[in-house]
């Protein structure tokens, strides 16, 4: 199997296959957490994250709620 | 329940609806510029608010993972999160950031939306503003809405369909407090939903004295986390909103320019 290269919050990474978006979220150790996840400017609802398998120059955003005011 | 209310053993005030939900704290805070989470969390439990505002950032992709999350220590089946979009400098940008915002709360559509216009002040950018909260509103969020203290664009946005109107009472982190409280009472009295003074205040008083305008809340961030004790400072910010939202309610006395009036008996003083 060949590898993958995405792009993920603006950085490059390369998966080792066409993971699917709960195997990156796990690799990235956010299972389970308050995260919202978009791909080329879509947003992936949570119940789909098993579904949606990244594929070459997918644009994948990871957010996180931060202090602000 | 009679006239006096038993929790803050005071005289009751009408509720505070905003969005379809009452809330009983015309305080609202912010989550930024705290020392660490627990700081955070002492400050917003003194502060008694229940409306706390949050930023949307990308992770730091392998420095987090394991480090707490600030929604673990502000639970949001406690509070209610107020998403904000600080550092957008666009309506698209703004509206993409609510939208990742309502996702990451499982679809709660209660949202701070401001537009950002200038670098060195924050003062909003009003046409993306008024676009932003055309696209929301439409898309079924609920919007509170940062905004210039023009009476005008305020009634603009209140007819878009905001649920709230928040223009600033001086520059964001400021604490130069309120700056032009006439046109503050200009939003105030034409607006039909409620009006929060949000940035500027610098103290407690500041607080108050937006309360005694008639504002219905005021939202604030660093004039509590930047306080020498922000968790006492949340406490007075929490006792300056009460103090001038009864003020408001009870009507002050007539100024009386040139003329005292003793509140001592003026007979019966000793020949």
């Amino acid at each position: 199997m060949s590898g993958v290269a995405i792009r993920l919050n603006g950085e490059p990474r390369a998966l080792p296959g066409p993971w699917a978006i709960a195997d990156l979220i796990d690799d990235l150790g956010f299972t389970g957490k308050r995260i919202a996840v978009e791909v080329n400017g879509q947003i992936v609802p949570r119940s789909h994250y098993g579904e949606i398998r990244l594929a070459a120059d997918d644009r994948v955003e990871v957010v996180v709620a931060v202090g602000g005011g | 329940m009679g006239y006096m209310d038993t929790q803050c053993a005071g005289p009751l005030d009408t509720p505070f609806v905003m969005g379809g939900e009452t809330f009983r704290s015309r305080l609202l805070v912010g989550t930024g510029k705290y020392r660490d989470f627990a700081q955070t969390r002492d400050a917003i439990e003194a502060s008694g608010a229940q409306i706390v505002t949050v930023a949307i950032r990308r992770t730091n992709i392998g420095q987090e993972a394991g480090q707490p999350n600030l929604l673990e220590v502000i639970d949001p089946r406690r509070y209610t999160i107020l998403p904000n979009t600080a550092g957008c400098y666009s309506a698209m940008e703004a509206v993409r950031t609510l939208r990742l915002g309502r996702e990451l709360l499982d679809g709660h559509d209660l949202v701070k939306l401001e537009v950002l216009g200038s670098k060195e002040t924050l003062f909003p950018n009003m046409p993306e503003t008024l676009k932003a909260a055309e696209i929301l509103v439409r898309d079924g969020f609920r919007v509170m809405v940062y905004c210039s203290d023009d009476p005008v664009q305020a009634r603009m946005l209140e007819e878009i369909g905001c649920v709230a109107i928040m223009p600033l009472a001086s520059l964001i982190g400021s604490g130069m407090g309120i700056l032009n409280p006439w046109n503050l009472r200009i939003i105030i009295d034409q607006a039909r939903v409620p009006v929060i003074v949000d940035a500027g205040v610098g103290t407690a008083s500041d607080a108050a004295i937006a309360m005694e305008l008639g504002c219905d809340g005021v939202l604030m961030n660093t004039a509590i986390a930047a306080a020498g004790d922000p968790v006492r400072m949340a406490l007075a910010m929490r006792q300056g909103v009460e103090a001038g939202r009864n003020a408001f309610l009870a009507g002050r006395m007539p100024r009386r320019e040139y003329q005292a009036s003793p509140s001592s008996p003026a007979e019966g003083l000793l020949g």
